[in-house]
């Protein structure tokens, strides 16, 4: 048992600290740290430097351009990005569908689709869930039927998030009815400005237009989209879920979270005193702190496994679980915190440089949004009852 | 033990909930949500013809109710419906103070605020919190009368009241009980500005700035630095008139979400078929049952002596708080993502509801003080 980091590993988290410090803009951090909305390009940019530094694939082998980075070096490199408040990789090209390429996509595909993702010459959105799917991603409707080099797609996807910024869709479509219905899906990849797509934002309870539904309207989809086989798209959907759900217990997450509501409790004053000497607020966050070190080590014995060739198996639906509560749970405290000023509701304060000041304190807004925003913690990604269902039937052998 | 209601409030909670069935849809509160003045005016109009503000005060200021159970039967029905009129403000806090402590000239207004007219309680700082004897705004004795200085945050409805009931300090030190006095402060009072903005869960609040506000001698309520302990009755009123808002919202997202498990099909069956979430509601539906009992504590002790009241003020609002935070989280989370919706009713009720734990002091706030009013 050694809890420590090895030598090799202590220099690699502070070769990415010195490259954070260097590279990351203030501007960008100021940002994130401050819980303003980040733009398109605000994302596009930060990416870019993290190409340009060869650091941006930290899931992708070295061939494809990527980091080659073992389970542990990426979990450092997650948490020192987090903790600099760097703007998140956006995964839905980089960590969803270059492993699937790069596993189950033709050789054509690869050597087109892969350097555009690293350049950022596409933004890809995810076209998995559907109206009535949810969790169930197994019952996908929208259809594609296969005619002479084309399929014709119709149907509706919904909940894609930042697909207002895409310009490309990889989806699951339903390429035949017959046998289970895991077994007539196929993976398609698509071009947003094809004629018959439309994209509609979702408002969110936070206010935030983050997802949306998407339309197919009789779309022409060239056959050479397809990603592997016909009708065997659940297996590469299968295979992509296993990487969405990298990162899932969002330590790093938890940790600047938990860090930015300790200093909010510092400044709020309760009865004369600051909120973080009431020993019920106190309690709350202490218990909630406790559990975020425990589940911090439960990721690292995960990662530790995972880094030694062990396939994670109901691990990562348990990391899901504690991950998404303990988060929820930060977010629920810091609402508290803010007292009468979770109350207003100045959307425009969220944009940089916006010629509106917040109500009271600048860390009132952002923590009332974050609440709200982050029910869907539980919801998505195969929602935590979903997740409750896998752990108990690997335990139970029923 | 009966708790049944009287004929008469079984008349005025009928009467309310079919005018508010028939009269807001989830269209109309959104439109009211984005409107300018953060209400429907047809809502409110149509209250005021009602006579439902009449409700929340006694016979002897004009009304026709005033007791802990006719708040709690209206504001159950303004929960349900999901509206954010200015009930609270006008008729409990502000009309309740000048119906406790005002001049007979004063309190010739109430007839005007039954028919309508719109009044806020400008009391809240920025460094009060939720104590409700923490007032900084100072108001100083002229040769015309009072002179006010101070600012006061998160006022509700701020920008349509025609005037204020403001909170402000004669002596003492801004924690004080002794020292506070209570003034009318028209709205269009000259050093007097507002600070519009939206709030989560719909309607409006302003910070309200005060800036040299000359007012006369005559805007005086009640005696001056006295008026603790009426703030502290208003602010118990107002707490049971949110809790049983609290009670209303959740029974409607009650419906709402006993209607989703049934209906929504997943894996082949309605969702609740599957005991995980059989599971959960049976948990919602316990603290519904635990919130309706808190309100009828509270509503039932409003008239006590100040301990035993203050007691269950704490108590029903630590529990509500609680209960509204699980059937707000649990609610979105049996419903999925459409639960994450602006659009989908849930969402703004969710929001509501949460955000009452951010009025007259939330879950922490009233358990330490009902461990200190207990131990007293």
């Amino acid at each position: 048992m050694d809890l420590t980091y090895t030598d090799d590993q202590k220099a690699f988290r502070d070769e990415v600290r010195s490259f954070l410090a260097e590279k990351l803009p203030k501007r960008l951090s100021d940002k994130v740290a401050g819980g303003k909305r980040l733009t398109k390009e605000d994302y596009e940019e930060w990416h870019a430097i993290l190409n340009e530094k060869g650091w941006l694939g930290v899931t992708w082998p070295k061939e494809h351009g990527g980091t080659g980075w073992d389970a542990v070096e990426r979990h450092i490199f997650e948490e020192e990005t987090t903790r600099a408040a760097a703007p998140r990789i956006v995964p839905f090209g980089l960590n969803m569908l270059g492993p699937v390429l790069m596993k189950f996509g033709s050789k054509e595909q690869q050597a087109h689709y892969l350097p555009r993702i690293l350049n950022g010459d596409d933004w890809w959105c995810q076209g998995y869930s559907e109206p009535g799917a949810g969790s169930d991603l197994a019952s996908v409707k929208t259809t594609a039927v296969r005619e002479g080099d084309h399929y014709i797609v119709n149907g509706q996807k919904t909940w894609t998030t930042l697909g207002q910024y895409a310009n490309m869709i990889f989806c699951l479509v339903r390429t035949s009815k017959d046998g289970k219905p895991q077994e007539g899906i196929s993976f398609l990849l698509i071009d947003m400005d094809t004629p018959g797509v439309t994209v509609r934002p979702i408002v969110l309870i936070d206010g935030e237009a983050e997802v949306n539904e998407v339309w197919f309207e009789d779309v022409k989809v060239p056959a050479e989209n397809l990603v592997g086989e016909e009708n065997k798209g659940w297996t590469y959907a299968k295979y992509l879920l296993t990487h969405e759900r990298t990162n899932i217990a969002g330590v790093g997450f938890a940790t600047s979270a938990l860090s930015n509501l300790k200093r909010i409790a510092g400044l709020e004053q309760s009865g004369g005193k600051p909120l973080i000497e009431n020993p019920f607020f106190a309690a709350k966050m202490a218990q909630v702190e406790i559990d975020l070190m425990a589940m911090a080590t439960t990721n690292l014995r995960t990662i530790a496994a995972a880094a030694a060739g062990n396939a994670p198996g109901a691990e990562s639906s348990m990391l899901k679980i504690k991950g998404t509560v303990i988060r929820q749970e930060i977010n629920a405290l810091t609402r508290q915190a803010v007292g009468p000023y979770a109350m207003p509701f100045v959307s425009e304060a969220l944009d940089e440089g916006a010629n509106v000041s917040p109500v009271g304190p600048d860390y009132a807004l952002p923590a009332t949004q974050s609440y709200f925003n982050n029910r869907k913690l539980s919801i998505y990604g195969g929602s935590n009852e979903v997740q409750r269902q896998i752990i108990s039937k690997a335990i139970l052998e029923l | 033990m009966n708790f049944d209601l009287t004929e008469e409030r079984q008349m005025l909670q009928d009467g309310l909930r079919r005018y508010l069935r028939e009269n807001v849809t989830p269209e109309a509160l959104n439109a009211a949500t984005d409107s300018q003045t953060g209400h429907s005016e047809a809502v409110w109009e149509g209250l005021t013809e009602m006579g439902v503000i009449g409700a929340l005060f006694s016979e002897d200021d004009g009304g026709f109710g005033g007791a802990g159970f006719d708040l709690s039967v209206v504001f159950e029905e303004m929960g349900r419906a999901g509206v954010f009129e200015p009930l609270l403000e006008t008729g409990v806090l502000a009309g309740g103070l000048i119906a406790a402590l005002g001049s007979d000239a004063q309190k010739e207004m109430i007839e005007e605020i039954i028919a309508g007219k719109v009044l806020s309680f400008a009391h809240g700082e920025p460094r009060a919190r939720y104590d409700l004897n923490h007032v900084e705004t100072k108001a100083e004795q002229t040769a015309e009368g009072w002179t006010l200085s101070g600012t006061k945050t998160v006022v509700g409805h701020a920008a349509i009241a025609d005037a204020f009931v403001v909170s402000a300090r004669t002596a003492g030190d801004a924690a004080d009980e002794d020292g506070i006095s209570l003034f009318l402060v028209p709205a269009d009072a000259e050093g007097l500005s507002i600070r519009d903005y939206p709030m989560n869960g719909g309607g409006r609040a302003g910070e309200v700035t005060l800036d040299g506000v000359t007012v006369p001698a005559d805007a005086l309520i009640g005696e001056a630095g006295k008026a603790f302990p009426e703030i502290e009755k208003a602010a118990a009123r107002a707490t049971a008139a949110i809790s049983a808002e609290a009670l209303g919202l959740m029974e409607t997202i009650r419906e709402l979400t006993v209607g989703y498990l049934q209906q929504r099909k997943q894996f082949g069956k309605p969702i609740g078929k599957f005991q995980a979430l059989q599971h959960r509601m049976a948990d919602v539906l316990i603290e519904i049952e635990q919130a309706r009992s808190a309100v009828i504590n509270l509503a039932g002790h409003l008239d006590s002596p100040r301990a035993e009241r203050e007691r269950h003020v704490s108590a029903t609002k630590n529990l509500i708080g609680r209960a509204g935070r699980l059937v707000a989280e649990e609610s979105i989370q049996m419903h999925g993502g459409i639960g994450m919706t602006q659009e989908y009713a849930l969402g703004h009720l969710a929001k509501r509801l949460t955000m009452v734990d951010h009025r007259f002091g939330d879950t922490d706030f009233h358990l330490e003080r009902f461990i200190r009013l207990s131990a007293a």
